[in-house]
C-alpha cells in the first residue's frame, strides 16, 4: 500500500516532477548570483532618506525605489522625454551600476517552473504536483525507515546494492529540502488560489489629508531617517507637482505614507503576524535572501531527475520478478552468483528454473555460463555452479576457461558454493568435471553449501530434491520443478501389436503407433527416444525407437514392469487408442558411418533399437548381434524380420542366448556367454576397428563388460579404452 | 386598482424614457505596447478637470493585492471594492488589446470630464495617467498615444 502510495503518483507525475525540480534548480541558483552583484550596506549603516537622497542626485523623475530581497536595489524613473528606465543602483552612492533587465530566459523558466506555461491552468497543475511531491516525500520517509529497519538506521550507512541503494541514498540526502520546496510551494499555490488567505500584503489606507505644504528634500523627510535601508522593501514617490500626493512605504513590518512636505509617517499599517509568516514561506521557496538556502534547494532539486529514473527502474524491475521474468543482476551487485557449464540447452533449463526460484525467494541473481567467471563478487554470498562434462570428464564448451580463471579469482570469506553436475551414469566419469570443480572451489577456500549432487540423465526428481535440501540449508523457498522434456507432445495412435509371453501374458510387446488424425511424424530415427506420458503422470518414460522415419511408424518394444505405470498403460492399450507422445533425439547412440563391422548386443526388449539399426543397413556392412532372452519358444522378438534380415545380408550373423531351458537338453545361457564362445571373431572384429552397441538392463550390461574385458585382455585394451575412442555406445536401464 | 397600474406604468416607461435618455453607450479600445513582463493592470476611469478621481470604467487584473501599484486611481477610489465590483477582468499582456463597452451619463459628456488609464507592471513602472484624454462627442473615434504600457486608445460614443 505504501508503496503503491509511493510510486503510483511518482510514475504518473514523473515528466512534471522532473520539469518543475529542473527549473527549480536553475532558478535557486539566482538568490546566490543577485547576492553576488548586491551592494549591501550592515544594518544601521544607512537610512532610507540618505540612500533616497543620494538616488534622486543621479536620477531625474524617480518615480520608485525598489529593494529586493537580496540586497539589489531597483530604480524606476523616467527620462527626460518620458521614457520609463529601470537601473541597478549602489545604495551607498546612489550611481547606476547598470540597467535593470530581468533575463527574460529566466522569466521563461520561471513560468515554466510555476505553470508549465499553461497560465492558471498550469499554475493549479503545478501546485497540484507540489502536493504529490510531499506525498512522495512523506511516504518515500515510511519506506525507507521499513527497509532500513527504524528512524535510527536513517542516519547509518545503507547496505544494499544497485539501482535501490542509489535511490536510497540520494533521496535521504534530498529529502528535507524537496519537503521544504514542495511544502512551501503547496503553500503559495494554496495562498494564489485562495485556499488559504494571503496576508503577505494588507494595503494601508490612504490619508484623508495631508498638509499640501512645499515638498521638502527626500534626506530630510524624519519619517524615512528613522527607518533602515535594510528592512526596505518599496518606496513609491509622489507624483511630481501634486502637492496632494505622499510617499509610499513598505518595509519588512508594513506599509503606509509619508508626507512630502512634513516628513510625518501616516496611516503605517503593520503586518499580521500570519502575513509575517507567509512571507517567510516565500522566502523559505525562493532562497531569497537566503542564497545558501537556495543553493542547497537546488541541489536537492537536482536529485528528482535522477530519483524518477532509478524509481521507476526499480519498480520496473520488481514488475519483472513478480511476472517470472528472470531478471540478471549485474555481477557487481548480485548477492547469488549461479554460474552454467555445459554443451547444449538442457542444462540451461535447469539453471533458468533456479534462477527464478531465487528471485522469487528475494536473491539478486547474477546468471552466466562458467567461462565468465570474474575476479571478485564483492556482495555475493552463494554461488551455484551447474555443469554437465564433456567426453572423458573434460570441461563443456562454456565451462572450458573456467578453471584457468578460477586461479586469479578471489573470493570473499563468507562465500558459499554448490555444484550440481549433470551426466548419464553410463558414460565412465560421470560427472567428473562437476567434482573437479568441486575440489577446485574447496581449495580455492570456500564453503561447501552442500554435497555435491549428480543428476542422472537430466533427471527432474533429483533435481527436485536438491532443491529442497538447499532450501533447508538457506532458508530460501526453492520450489524447482523443471523438466527437461519438450512441452509439446503428439499424440500417436496405436496401429500394430505383437505380444510375448508365457500363458497368454504378454511379457514384452512390440508397439506401433502413427499419428493421429491428419498430422505426421517427426523426424526421428533408430535409437531415438520416444517419450510417452502416461495420464496424469507429470514425467515421461523414454523408450527406444526401432523404426525411422522412412518406415512411417513409431515402433518401440516394451517389457511389462512388474509395478510399471507407464509400461501397464502400454500393455493395456487396444488398438485405435492414443497416447500422448514426443521424440527425443539420442544422437550418440547411433552405429558410426563407415566399412567398420558393428556388434549389436543387446537383452530383452534391448533389442528395439539394434533391430531398426539392422534395418537401415542397407548398405550391407558387416554387422552381428547377440542377443539374450528368456525362452525361445516365447520370448524371440523379431524372429521372422531378423531371419529376412539375414537372407538379405543386412544381417551378418545372429547369435543368440536364452535363459530358461525348455527342456534338460538345450543349454541355458547369457548373452554374455554367447561373446565368450565367439571370442576369437569378436576379437578379430575389433582389430578390425569394430564399434560395439549395447542395449538393454544394466545387469546385463555388467555382465557384458566383464566378458569384453576379458576378450580384450590378449589385445592390451578394454571397455574404457573402446568408451574414450566412440566404439563401446551403451543405452542402458 | 386600475389607479394603481396605470400609475406603475407610466413610472415604468418614464424610467426607460429617462434612462435612454441620460446614458450613452461608449465602447473603449486600449491597444497595449510590446514590453517585457507578464500581464498588465489596467485602470480605465474617469477624473474631473482638477484630476480628481469621479467613477470606475474599468480594471483589468483580478488579483486586488496589485491595485495599489495604480497610482492615480487608488489613491482616488481609495481601493472601495464598491467602486470596482463587478467591474474587473484578466491583466492584459504585451500587444494585446483591450476592448470595453460601458453605458456612460449624458452628464458626463462634454462637461470638461477626462478618460485615465493608469497601468502597472510586476517588476515595472507604475503609472499614473499613461492616457488622459477628454471625453467629449468631438473626441469620439480619434486615437490618442499612451506614454507607456498603453500604445494608443480610442473611444466611440453610440
Amino acid at each position: 500500500m505504501l508503496r503503491k502510495l509511493h510510486g503510483l503518483p511518482s510514475l504518473f507525475m514523473a515528466l512534471f516532477l522532473i520539469t518543475i525540480a529542473t527549473t527549480g534548480a536553475m532558478l535557486s541558483l539566482m538568490p546566490a548570483i543577485h547576492r553576488v552583484h548586491a551592494v549591501v550596506p550592515d544594518k544601521g549603516e544607512v537610512s532610507v532618506a540618505a540612500m533616497a537622497q543620494r538616488i534622486v542626485q543621479h536620477h531625474p523623475n524617480v518615480e520608485k525605489i525598489d529593494r529586493k530581497l537580496s540586497g539589489e536595489v531597483v530604480v524606476y524613473y523616467k527620462t527626460a522625454n518620458h521614457q520609463p528606465k529601470a537601473d541597478l543602483v549602489n545604495p551607498l552612492t546612489g550611481q547606476s551600476i547598470g540597467p535593470y533587465q530581468p533575463s527574460a530566459f529566466m522569466d521563461w523558466v520561471e513560468d515554466m517552473h510555476r505553470s508549465f506555461l499553461l497560465h492558471d491552468t498550469g499554475r493549479k497543475l503545478a501546485g497540484g504536483v507540489a502536493l504529490v511531491m510531499v506525498l512522495i516525500c512523506l511516504s518515500g520517509v515510511f519506506l525507507l525507515v521499513r527497509r532500513l529497519g527504524g528512524w535510527k538506521a536513517l542516519i547509518k550507512p545503507i547496505k544494499g546494492n544497485g539501482v535501490k541503494r542509489i535511490h536510497s541514498e540520494l533521496a535521504r540526502f534530498a529529502v528535507l529540502g524537496l519537503l521544504l520546496s514542495s511544502l512551501t510551494g503547496s503553500y503559495m499555490s494554496a495562498m494564489r488560489f485562495g485556499f488559504v488567505k494571503d496576508h503577505t500584503f494588507i494595503p494601508p489606507s490612504f490619508p484623508s489629508s495631508v498638509s499640501g505644504g512645499q515638498p521638502a528634500p527626500v534626506g530630510s523627510l524624519i519619517a524615512l531617517k528613522n527607518i533602515d535601508l535594510t528592512s526596505l522593501h518599496e518606496l513609491v514617490f509622489p507624483y511630481p507637482g501634486d502637492l496632494q500626493d505622499f510617499y509610499t512605504l513598505t518595509t519588512e513590518q508594513g506599509s503606509g505614507f509619508v508626507d512630502q512636505s512634513t516628513g510625518t509617517l501616516l496611516n503605517f499599517t503593520r503586518l499580521p503576524p500570519m502575513g509575517v509568516f507567509q512571507q517567510w514561506i516565500i522566502r523559505l521557496h525562493t532562497g531569497q535572501g537566503i542564497w545558501w538556502l537556495g543553493l542547497i534547494l537546488g541541489a536537492s532539486a537536482l536529485t528528482v531527475p535522477v530519483l524518477s529514473y532509478t524509481g521507476v527502474l526499480a519498480w520496473w524491475r520488481k514488475r519483472r520478478v513478480k511476472k517470472g521474468d528472470l531478471v540478471n543482476t549485474p555481477s557487481k551487485e548480485a548477492d547469488t552468483i549461479l554460474l552454467v557449464g555445459t554443451e547444449g540447452q538442457t542444462t540451461w533449463g535447469f539453471a533458468q528454473d533456479l534462477q527464478r526460484q531465487l528471485i522469487r525467494a528475494g536473491r539478486h541473481v547474477h546468471c552466466a555460463q562458467m567461462n565468465q567467471l570474474v575476479e571478485d563478487y564483492p556482495q555475493a554470498d552463494t554461488l551455484f555452479i551447474l555443469t554437465s562434462t564433456y567426453g572423458n570428464g573434460d570441461a563443456p564448451t562454456t565451462a572450458q576457461q573456467f578453471m584457468n580463471k578460477l586461479t586469479s579469482f578471489k573470493s570473499n570469506a563468507s562465500l558459499r558454493f554448490a555444484v550440481l553436475g549433470f551426466g548419464d551414469r553410463q558414460f565412465p566419469n560421470f560427472c567428473q568435471f562437476a567434482l573437479d570443480v568441486t575440489t577446485a572451489l574447496e581449495q580455492k577456500g570456500l564453503t561447501p553449501l552442500c554435497h555435491t549432487e549428480l543428476i542422472n540423465r537430466s533427471s527432474a526428481e533429483q533435481f527436485r530434491e536438491w532443491g529442497k535440501t538447499v532450501a533447508n540449508l538457506t532458508g530460501w523457498p526453492l520450489a524447482l520443478s523443471y523438466h527437461p522434456q519438450p512441452t509439446v507432445t503428439q499424440t500417436l495412435a496405436l496401429v500394430g501389436r505383437e505380444d510375448y509371453g508365457v500363458n497368454g501374458h504378454a511379457a514384452t510387446s512390440i508397439l506401433r503407433f502413427r499419428a493421429a488424425g491428419t498430422h505426421s511424424l517427426p523426424f526421428f530415427e533408430a535409437g531415438d527416444l520416444l517419450g510417452v506420458m502416461p495420464p496424469q503422470e507429470a514425467t515421461a518414460r523414454f523408450y527406444s525407437l526401432a523404426s525411422s522415419t522412412k518406415d512411417d511408424v513409431l515402433e518401440i518394444c516394451v517389457r511389462k514392469q512388474p509395478n510399471g505405470v507407464c509400461s501397464s498403460y502400454l500393455h493395456d492399450l487396444q488398438l485405435g487408442d492414443c497416447i500422448e507422445g514426443f521424440i527425443r533425439h539420442n544422437p550418440e547412440f547411433r552405429p558410426a558411418v563407415g566399412r567398420h563391422p558393428v556388434i549389436l548386443i543387446g537383452a530383452g526388449a534391448g533389442i528395439g533399437p539394434l533391430t531398426g539399426f539392422i534395418r537401415q543397413n542397407t548398405q550391407r556392412h558387416p554387422m552381428f548381434l547377440y542377443w539374450g532372452g528368456r525362452n525361445q519358444k516365447v520370448d524371440f522378438l523379431y524372429q521372422p524380420d531378423l531371419t529376412r534380415y539375414l537372407d538379405d545380408q543386412r544381417l551378418t550373423g545372429l547369435q543368440t542366448a536364452f535363459s530358461q531351458g525348455e527342456d534338460q537338453t538345450t543349454e541355458k545361457a547369457y548373452v554374455q556367454d554367447k561373446l565368450l564362445q565367439d571370442q576369437a571373431t569378436v576379437r578379430q572384429l575389433l582389430e578390425q576397428g569394430a564399434q560395439i552397441l549395447v542395449c538393454g538392463g544394466r545387469g546385463m550390461a555388467n555382465g557384458v563388460t566383464q566378458a569384453l574385458n576379458d576378450i580384450l585382455e590378449p589385445l592390451q585394451t578394454n571397455v574404457d579404452v573402446l568408451k574414450a575412442q566412440g566404439r563401446y555406445l551403451e543405452d542402458v536401464y | 386598482m386600475r389607479k394603481y397600474i396605470f400609475l406603475a406604468l407610466s413610472l415604468i416607461t418614464a424610467f426607460t424614457l429617462s434612462m435612454s435618455a441620460q446614458a450613452r453607450e461608449v465602447t473603449f479600445t486600449t491597444h497595449l505596447a510590446r514590453y517585457d513582463g507578464s500581464g498588465a493592470y489596467l485602470a480605465i476611469y474617469l477624473a474631473d478637470a482638477h484630476g480628481r478621481y469621479r467613477k470606475t470604467i474599468w480594471v483589468a487584473g483580478r488579483n486586488a493585492r496589485y491595485y495599489f501599484e495604480l497610482p492615480g486611481w487608488a489613491r482616488g477610489s481609495r481601493l472601495r471594492p464598491s467602486e470596482y465590483d463587478g467591474m474587473t477582468g484578466a491583466s492584459v499582456t504585451s500587444g494585446r488589446t483591450l476592448v470595453v463597452t460601458k453605458n456612460i451619463p449624458d452628464n458626463l459628456i462634454n462637461k470638461g470630464y477626462r478618460i485615465v488609464i493608469d497601468s502597472a507592471v510586476e517588476n515595472g513602472n507604475s503609472n499614473r495617467a499613461d492616457v488622459s484624454t477628454p471625453l467629449t462627442t468631438a473626441g469620439s473615434g480619434k486615437t490618442v498615444m499612451g506614454s507607456v504600457y498603453v500604445l494608443s486608445f480610442r473611444y466611440d460614443l453610440k
